[in-house]
């Protein structure tokens, strides 16, 4: 199958095409050089006028796993609003805060969206997520597996293990629950809850481990560097939500020494003290220091306003919040000497001055970050806001009058806390192809993804220019996923099932002997079974796996 | 004859998987570490391998045409029992989307208690491996322990080393209600199980007056339903005390009315000793014959729990009104299709309508089903995936034996692609 997209307006930032007419061919799921003259075009596409990218990439969704399995059974009332009708193509299922699987992978679709990456992958619950995720149509997707509050880790921290014996651990434990990346949250806090501590500062210490998280940070990220992981070490800091957190941020950054770092939903890590209700905005001064610091990375984790649920491996800020829980219910759990997760349903409100402050520190955060390459777009669905937001988010970012009218709306106070009236930044369409393909591709170390370039998978989305950039991206024409027409004006016209991503790196096999000792002495599973096999993913011949190189050529 | 080792089992429930099983061509031996539960699961004998249509022998595509005819005449179809793996629920939730069924676990009743509770105020639980390494205080309520899982004190709670406590055998174990059946509980150090004995009925009663305890209330009564209360206030000091408390409940142990209210009781209790200066934990046994694969499933794949009707085009989720027992009762339903791999003792319940039966290679009928197809058993007949009681843990299941039988996935979606 030949297919031809003529005349579009292409935005590749991967190739440096900003806005350039330009005609696109498809042969067998890639893109390929213009063909001869006599060879036969199967299916031609006319674009002239339309906006075209490759498939958007959300870089950080909750897509998979235990927590938003527990976070659909939470709220059944939620669900009642959004029942989603099956068709003679698509599956049933329900939509808004927590969609089921199917529902998840056709709406992203239906925005233009083609990837999405669970970026909380307990090792214990890594099957789960699979197994979620090979259950998300047309998406490709991929997760990060999580470290830092395991007691395996900790216990060779302790024990002054060397960086190598780490290394291949972080590398046993990639390969066994099948990742792309290694994520950290609240770095230790989740194993010092366990123990009875309710925080968990940069400095502070175990209390049974007598180890920091300024020394996990920094383990961790030497361990993903040196074992040629391309997706920076993943970071979820200490103290999310807790009023003066932007210092512990500041010091984060600044204290990693130079290493790659991508820093998650970093909004929720950018509060100061200051004012009447001494809660204010870090964003200015996170935003210097990512400007700064050209090892940092980050994504926004930007607030919307209504009805979401958050869930996240943070059971100890979890259960810090679950004041805030509304309606009223929540779920924490500790899990398997693993990590753990919490599930706390919360409703944004613009009249609220906390949650209208939160809004304005994301936003500002994303206009005062220079570099569109290091700077992601999410609501860290659905802990800030369900992924469906995102037309409106990037309406936000584009056009300037529109936010500020938003500003005019929120609670008063919150307002007057925010630098945002004064931005005049609006980002160019460029950039959104940055922030939502191009850089997020680089970023979690994606070959032949995000980019329009010959030899490259066919992920398109075609959109029609609109002012009102929310429409615009609510709706594209048309999306392929490998070259495969699967998306209409807005709507699913044909599914598939996309791929998952991983990484492979290299151990020293010897690694397994101590952990084969710690699972018989201390964990409910043989090792043997721990491990994820390749068969585990393709056997219902619908999944793939796509491994990724790593730095260092191997 | 060959020894396969490192076998999880579907059927405990907690996720053993050190059995050595023995395979002489179908038939299966539990050679080391079985159980009273897991033993006969596995050495139960294959019988059927062939599929029925009133009673006859048929190819499996006969069985599936007719299984498809069914369910393209019926207006209300339920799918009951849905005790399969990951993929066989896959399957089931494949054929309810199509055919508008309604899908019910048959152990829905008594997770029921659960959900509501959940649903409504959630909680602040615990999984094996937390409990192996810390808990030093164990309340059972209202169910024994070891007549549910023969293997869990010995795994989880007698192991010789933890993390984090020195000397397992000085953890302390308390029981509300039922009896423990043996002496499982008893500490290898001969430390007793404490036990409260109390009728389940009165448990709503006695777990009321243990909260107020714990949150320091003042109870004026000295007698709860035959307990003493110092002896319910020296539970509570206990909880208080404990690094890390769990406290366990099995919901389809809990057989009386409004027992939801009891689980919500012990898990607001949970969160009470959480803002006391220390850990607690829930801990709900469950995990039989697919339950928590079902709920696990039907929630991502309908984002509600294993009671849903399909027949308005969308997932409905009603906890009452899609009991399939219920609705057979009432004459709501027109076929029932009954999927149950793991257990030939679990029949379909008794009905006049026209019945499909997907299920373990084995089963008798004192009423032959129109449709009978036998099934492989997960974790004996073909690999798959199974989740553990703590809802965390998917253990894979190996391939044991090499039967022939389709799994119940191969078999539910041939019915669905043939409507």
């Amino acid at each position: 199958m030949l297919i031809k997209l003529t005349g579009g307006t292409v935005y590749d930032p991967a190739s440096g095409i900003d806005g350039k007419v330009q005609t696109l061919y498809v042969q067998d799921g890639k893109f390929i050089k213009q063909p001869a003259s006599d060879v036969k075009i199967d299916k031609e596409y006319d674009l002239k006028g339309k906006v075209v990218m490759s498939g958007a990439i959300d870089m950080h969704t909750h897509i998979g796993g235990g927590k938003g399995n527990i976070a659909r059974m939470l709220i059944p009332e939620d669900h009642r609003k959004d029942p989603v009708h099956r068709s003679d193509i698509t599956r049933s299922g329900c939509g808004h805060a927590m969609p089921s699987t199917f529902t998840t992978g056709y709406r992203y679709a239906e925005m233009g969206y083609t990837a999405g990456f669970e970026p909380a992958i307990l090792p214990i619950n890594a099957r789960q997520a699979h197994m979620e995720m090979a259950d998300i149509p047309i998406l490709d997707k991929g997760g990060y597996v999580m470290l830092g509050s395991d007691d395996y880790l900790l216990r060779m921290l302790t024990a002054k293990k060397d960086q190598k014996a780490i290394n291949d651990y972080v590398a046993w434990t990639m390969n066994a629950a099948k990742a792309i990346g290694v994520k950290v949250v609240n770095p230790g806090g989740i194993n010092a809850f366990k123990f009875n501590q309710r925080q968990l500062d940069l400095d502070e210490k175990n209390t049974h481990y007598q180890v920091t998280p300024r020394e996990i940070l920094q383990v961790l990220a030497t361990a993903v560097k040196e074992i040629g992981v391309k997706h920076p070490l993943h970071v979820h800091g200490c103290n999310l939500g807790v009023p003066g957190n932007v210092e512990t941020t500041l010091d984060t950054m600044q204290g990693i020494g130079g290493l790659p770092m991508h820093l998650t939903h970093i909004q929720f890590h950018s509060y100061g003290t200051e004012g009447d209700f001494k809660f204010s905005s870090g964003g200015a001064a996170i935003a210097e220091s990512i400007n700064k610091h050209k090892n940092i990375t980050a994504d926004v984790g930007q607030i919307l306003f209504g009805q979401t649920i958050t869930a996240s491996g943070d059971n100890m800020r979890q259960h810090a919040n679950h004041g805030f829980a509304n309606p009223n219910k929540w779920v924490c759990m500790d899990i398997e000497c693993d990590a753990g997760c919490g599930v706390v349903p919360f409703k944004y409100r613009d009249q609220n001055f906390v949650n209208a402050l939160q809004w304005a520190i994301g936003l500002e955060i994303f206009l005062l970050v220079d570099d569109p390459w290091r700077i992601f777009l999410t609501t860290d669905h659905p802990n800030g806001a369900p992924f469906t937001t995102y037309p409106h988010l990037i309406r936000l970012l584009m056009d300037k009058s529109f936010r500020n009218d938003m500003l005019a709306t929120i609670h008063p106070e919150a307002q007057k806390m925010t630098t945002l009236a004064s931005i005049d930044r609006e980002y160019s369409l460029q950039e959104i192809a940055i922030l939502t393909r191009a850089g997020a591709a680089k970023l979690v170390g994606l070959e032949d993804r995000g980019s329009l370039a010959e030899g490259a998978w066919a992920d398109i989305t075609v959109y029609t220019e609109d002012a009102d950039r929310e429409k615009m991206f609510e709706k594209p024409d048309y999306v392929f996923k490998d070259g495969e027409l699967v998306v209409v004006d807005g709507k699913v016209v044909h599914t598939k099932w996309g791929t998952t991503h991983i990484v492979r790196p290299d151990w020293d096999t010897s690694v397994e002997k101590d952990l084969q000792k710690y699972f018989d002495r201390f964990m409910t599973m043989k090792v043997g079974n721990f491990k994820i096999s390749d068969d585990e993913i393709t056997e219902d011949g619908r999944g793939s796996l796509t491994v990724h190189s790593l730095n260092g050529g191997t | 004859m060959t020894e396969i080792t490192e076998v999880p089992s579907p059927f405990c429930g907690i996720g053993t998987d050190d059995l050595s099983i023995q395979v002489d061509g179908l038939s299966l031996k539990v050679s080391e570490n079985g159980c009273a539960v897991n033993t006969p699961a596995f050495e139960q004998a294959m019988t059927d391998t062939r599929a029925r249509v009133d009673g006859k022998e048929v190819g499996l595509d006969v069985a599936v045409a007719k299984a498809a005819e069914l369910l393209r005449a019926s207006n209300q179809p339920v799918i009951g029992g849905c005790a399969t793996d990951v993929n066989g629920m896959r399957g089931v939730m494949a054929l309810a989307d199509h055919s508008g069924a309604v899908v019910d676990n048959m152990n829905f009743t008594g997770a029921r208690r659960n959900f509501l509770a959940l649903q409504d105020t959630g909680w602040m639980n615990t999984t094996l491996a937390e409990i192996k390494n810390r808990c030093d205080f164990l309340l059972v309520v209202g169910v024994d322990l070891e007549g549910f899982a023969p293997r869990f004190f010995e795994r989880y709670l007698w192991n010789k080393e933890s993390m984090f406590l020195d000397d397992t055998s000085q953890r302390i174990v308390v029981y509300i209600g039922k009896a423990p059946s043996g002496d499982a509980s008893t500490s290898p150090a001969g430390l007793k199980a404490k036990v409260l004995p109390c009728a389940d009925a009165d448990l709503p009663e006695v777990m009321a007056v243990l909260r107020a305890l714990v949150k320091g209330n003042k109870v004026v009564a000295e007698n709860i339903c035959g307990i003493a209360l110092s002896d319910l206030q020296a539970v509570a000091e206990q909880l208080k005390a404990a690094k890390y408390g769990v406290v366990t409940w099995a919901a389809g142990a809990l057989n009386f009315d409004q027992a939801e209210l009891t689980v919500q009781m012990l898990s607001e209790m949970v969160k009470d000793i959480n803002t006391m200066d220390t850990r607690c934990s829930g801990f709900p046994l469950g995990g039989k014959e697919g339950d928590q694969t079902a709920n696990q499933v039907c929630g991502w794949t309908s984002a509600y729990p294993a009671r849903a009707r399909f027949s308005s085009g969308f997932p409905e989720y009603d906890p009452f009104l899609y009991d399939s027992n219920a609705m057979l009762a009432n004459g709501e339903a027109d076929v029932l299709v009954w999927v149950q791999a793991f257990n030939v003792a679990s029949v379909p319940p008794q009905t006049d309508l026209p019945t499909i039966v997907v299920a373990r290679s084995g089963m008798t009928f004192t009423k032959e089903p129109d449709v009978f197809i036998p099934v492989g058993t997960p974790g004996i007949d073909h690999a798959g995936h199974a989740y553990r009681l703590d809802n965390v843990v998917a253990i894979r299941l190996k391939k044991l034996r090499d039967s022939g039988l389709p799994s119940t996935a191969d078999v539910l979606n041939a019915i669905e692609q043939a409507l």
